[in-house]
């Protein structure tokens, strides 16, 4: 089968101070053709994709499409030129509706009645039902990304990028995702599709481009290659999976009662009724898509948020209404998802910011009176043990890169000796080798008798590293589980399945 | 393509931090002396009249510098006050109507005593004036706190009852019953137990001034080496993230406005206890206000302020002096001035951004 090629990318390099994000890179997408582009964090698939849409110009190499020169000097003539793009992080206003949030991202929007009947009918026609009156900030994850998509449809394009669009869909809702990308690709739409999911590739591209430091290091057909062996080349090495040791539990660390807390972020989701505990050694996995209460979970965990006294025990002891500092004192860590400005401040330096959660456990000051020789050896010994390529630590926390920033946030918590380790997504953003790393950090601490939870929309990891799993759903939390034994389908309906989804690929 | 553009350096530049209040003053001093010039006076002549004369002209300079402590003294306790509230992100814009408080309390107790000659009444004259500063600055705190109001806006307003109060006070209560019905309190400096005299002849030391020196050493103790000086930097520089470190934002809000209306408060009960000497309905003569570009322009530093502090002193001597000898405009002067704040916060993004010239390098 040979079909008529639609983009090719020719020895295109792009170099950013200090780093070679693309060098040399070659290959080309046929039209209908869906089209992966794997690497792990960092190997320069985002700055490839943003030269093909416009918002970063190559420093050498060209482009062709349909083999005619592009060289989009902006997104809008990416748009013109045929290629929409769906964004990992979605730009959406939360407080406009779904059709004045699509007549914003357009060049010359209709009169609204017109484009919500637009939005209906390509709606239904990809099998994405959407109620163009809804505002953004009451919908679901999967809802807000098909908004991305349906913008992008409307403007019918011949190339649709996609950037990691399964890490806030339910499995129930990837499987429709996956039936509308299909039925693209049959309809001639060539769909470039980045992600490092490679079981999800493997069901869905026809062939994948490999990249690894900016160059790219294979192609092949993912269909006939196991995931394996797609991993060890996207990594270069081969890969051992974290070891566990299975040892018995202890008694319960910590204990969550019928917690119900009001979200203090706008749009946020209020936790109803949560009830958990974790005992001695036990890894509690949470999933769910984002935006289901976890940010606020951790907040009522750390104590940033508070509760009544009872709604968090440690060790028996009622702390709902404790504070940061006074959980630390009893044993409590916590990593919130937020790097830059919640877990860490990016403009003081590594020192300034290992004070900043270490104070208590650590002992860096006395009677007030801040030890910095103390603080430094804290802050040098955590960038050392975990691996955090940084050229030193006086250095900005906003100068590290997001993948060493998490590893030095991480690395703080679980250097302080901990007995309750609370992680909302441990390791996104971190590279196969050092997330592995982190992975392995954490059973290690629950093998010294820590109880950990795990918040993370990584099922994988979750079911790496968990004895029991539990998702959140619009800020309830359903009974925490035994990972042995639970299969994938139960996990979806678990995360809320596919949020009445099922309809809509119907008799098609 | 741009002749000029702007790179974000990844960490701020120590060296330019330092840099740019140098490079701000000598920036203010050129285009000055073209305002000077275009005002027909010989440029050379007026900047050295405010910069030069007040301190090393053998006529002026016995009486100006003196004065350089008089004026410097207020501006930097009450600066040093308002740093701590701006590197916390809590806007105290009210510092005029603090001084004027704390001032108006602190005279209260004084002349409560009069004539009496109580070792203790100085001292107790202090404690009133801080407590009255303090005092005015609850009231933004702890409407901030309780109904979340704007502290900029309150604070600001509470200066104009202050100054109300303080005329009505001038004109009643702490009018000088032997005063021949004129306004204004009796003289504080005539009232040995009360007043707050020069220490050392001819220098213009006096108590506020050594409470000036020992804020700015209290308060780089507290930014370098106390946990609530780095909550302070940290509740403004991230505030989601001095909340993870624990910090209470409440109690930060209650404790910078509180020191720094008592801050405010004691270089009033100082200035009304000394230079100015008596409660008058033209007593604050914008000392609240100046401290606010003298913050910015010490960076918020501690060392930084005493600096600024000194230097924007000097120019006030200095512009009264050009004023006199030259016959610049008091408006000219009041230009020269606010020059100094905006190069200031013009050539700030040095520190953060590096300039490069010419267009965007194009690899091969």
């Amino acid at each position: 089968m040979t079909r008529p090629e639609l983009l090719r990318v020719d020895k295109v390099t792009k170099a950013y101070p200090g780093v070679v994000a693309n060098s040399d890179v070659s290959f080309a997408i046929a039209e209908g053709e869906i089209h992966a582009l794997l690497g792990e964090n960092g190997a320069g698939k985002s700055t490839l994709v943003k030269m093909i849409y416009g918002l970063v110009k190559p420093d050498a190499g060209h482009m062709s499409l349909r083999g005619a020169e592009y060289a989009p000097a902006e997104p809008r003539a990416a748009r013109a030129a045929g290629v929409g793009m769906v964004f990992q992080h979605f730009s959406l206003f939360e407080a406009l509706n779904v059709a004045e949030n699509v007549a914003l991202g357009m060049e010359n929007p209709p009169p609204m009645k017109a484009l919500a009947g637009r939005i209906k009918a390509v709606s239904a026609e990809y099998g994405l039902p959407l109620d163009p009156a809804r505002m953004v900030g009451d919908l679901s994850a999967g809802e807000r990304q098909r908004v991305e998509i349906i913008r992008c449809l409307l403007q019918d394009p011949k190339l649709l990028i996609m950037d990691e669009p399964t890490s806030v869909l339910t499995p129930q809702e990837v499987d429709i995702l996956f039936k509308t990308l299909r039925q693209l690709a049959a309809e001639g739409t060539a769909i470039l599709y980045i992600s490092h999911k490679l079981e999800e590739i493997r069901a869905l591209c026809d062939a994948a481009t490999i990249l690894r430091r900016g160059k790219v290091v294979a192609t092949c057909t993912p269909r006939d290659r196991s995931a394996r062996e797609m991993a060890e080349l996207m990594v270069g090495a081969v890969l051992t999976p974290p070891a566990r040791a299975g040892g018995a539990k202890g008694a319960v660390a910590l204990e969550v009662v019928g917690l119900s807390v009001a979200s203090p972020i706008p749009f946020g989701t209020s936790l109803k009724d949560v009830s958990f505990a974790v005992r001695r050694g036990e890894v509690l996995g949470i999933a769910g898509v984002a935006g289901n209460g976890q940010d606020e979970l951790l907040l009522a965990l750390s104590g940033e948020v508070r509760a009544g006294r009872e709604a968090v025990r440690m060790d028996g002891v009622g702390v709902g209404d404790q504070g940061p500092n006074e959980r630390r004192t009893l044993g409590l860590v916590s990593a919130p998802e937020e790097r830059l400005g919640h877990a860490a401040a990016p403009d003081m330096s590594l020192v300034e910011n290992a004070l900043l959660s270490g104070l208590v456990r650590k002992g860096l000051a006395r009677r007030g009176f801040i030890d910095w020789a103390a603080t430094e050896d804290f802050a040098a010994t955590v960038v050392r043990d975990f691996d955090v390529r940084t050229p030193g630590t006086d250095v900005a926390a906003r100068a590290l890169s997001g993948g060493n920033l998490q590893k030095f946030v991480v690395g703080r918590e679980l250097s302080q000796s901990p007995g309750v380790i609370v992680i909302n997504q441990p390791t996104w953003g971190v590279d196969a080798a050092a997330a592995a790393a982190i992975r392995q950090a954490i059973l290690d601490r629950a093998a010294g008798g820590a109880a950990v939870v795990v918040i993370s929309q990584d099922l994988d990891e979750l079911l790496e590293i968990s004895d029991s799993f539990a998702a959140l759903n619009e800020g309830r939390m359903t009974r925490p589980r035994p990972v042995a034994g639970l299969t994938i389908d139960e996990i979806g309906l678990m995360m809320g399945g596919a949020h009445g989804m099922e309809v809509a690929h119907h008799g098609q | 393509m741009p002749m000029l553009r702007l790179e974000k350096r990844p960490s701020p530049s120590r060296f330019w931090q330092g840099m740019t209040p140098v490079l701000a003053v000598v920036l203010t001093m050129i285009a000055g002396g073209i305002l000077f010039a275009a005002l027909g006076k010989n440029p050379v002549e007026a900047i050295r009249t405010i910069f030069w004369d007040p301190l090393f002209n053998a006529q002026f300079a016995s009486y100006s510098r003196p004065q350089l402590l008089v004026k410097a003294g207020p501006l930097i306790l009450i600066a040093i006050g308002l740093s701590l509230g701006f590197r916390a992100g809590i806007w105290n814009i009210g510092a005029e109507g603090q001084y004027i408080m704390g001032a108006l309390a602190g005279a209260a107790v004084g002349l409560a005593f009069y004539p009496a000659d109580h070792w203790f009444l100085f001292p107790l004259m202090v404690v009133a004036g801080a407590l009255g500063g303090w005092l005015w600055a609850m009231v933004p705190a702890i409407l901030k706190t309780r109904f979340n109001t704007n502290e900029i806006l309150v604070s600001l307003l509470m200066v104009y009852i202050a100054q109300n109060i303080l005329a009505s006070m001038s004109l009643g209560l702490l009018r000088n019953p032997e005063g021949g019905g004129f306004p204004g309190s009796r003289n504080l400096s005539q009232y040995p137990a009360a007043s707050n005299p020069e220490l050392i002849a001819g220098t213009g030391m006096h108590w506020g001034v050594i409470a000036a020196f020992m804020a700015v050493i209290a308060a780089y103790i507290l930014l370098q080496r106390h946990i609530l000086g780095f909550h302070i930097k940290l509740a403004g520089q991230a505030p989601r993230a001095a909340r993870f470190a624990g910090v209470n934002p409440t109690g930060l809000v209650l404790l910078c406005m509180g020191i720094s209306g008592a801050l405010a408060g004691l270089a009033g009960l100082f200035e009304v206890a000394g230079p100015a000497g008596q409660i008058s309905i033209d007593f604050n003569v914008g000392y609240g206000f100046t401290a606010i570009i003298v913050a910015f322009l010490g960076r918020l530093n501690p060392i930084g302020i005493l600096l600024a502090g000194l230097l924007m002193a000097l120019t006030y001597i200095g512009g009264e002096l050009a004023q006199f000898m030259l016959g610049l405009p008091a408006a000219a002067i009041q230009a020269f001035q606010g020059m100094l704040l905006f190069f200031l916060l013009a050539v700030d993004l040095l520190s953060n951004y590096r300039v490069r010239f010419g267009a965007r390098a194009e690899a091969a």
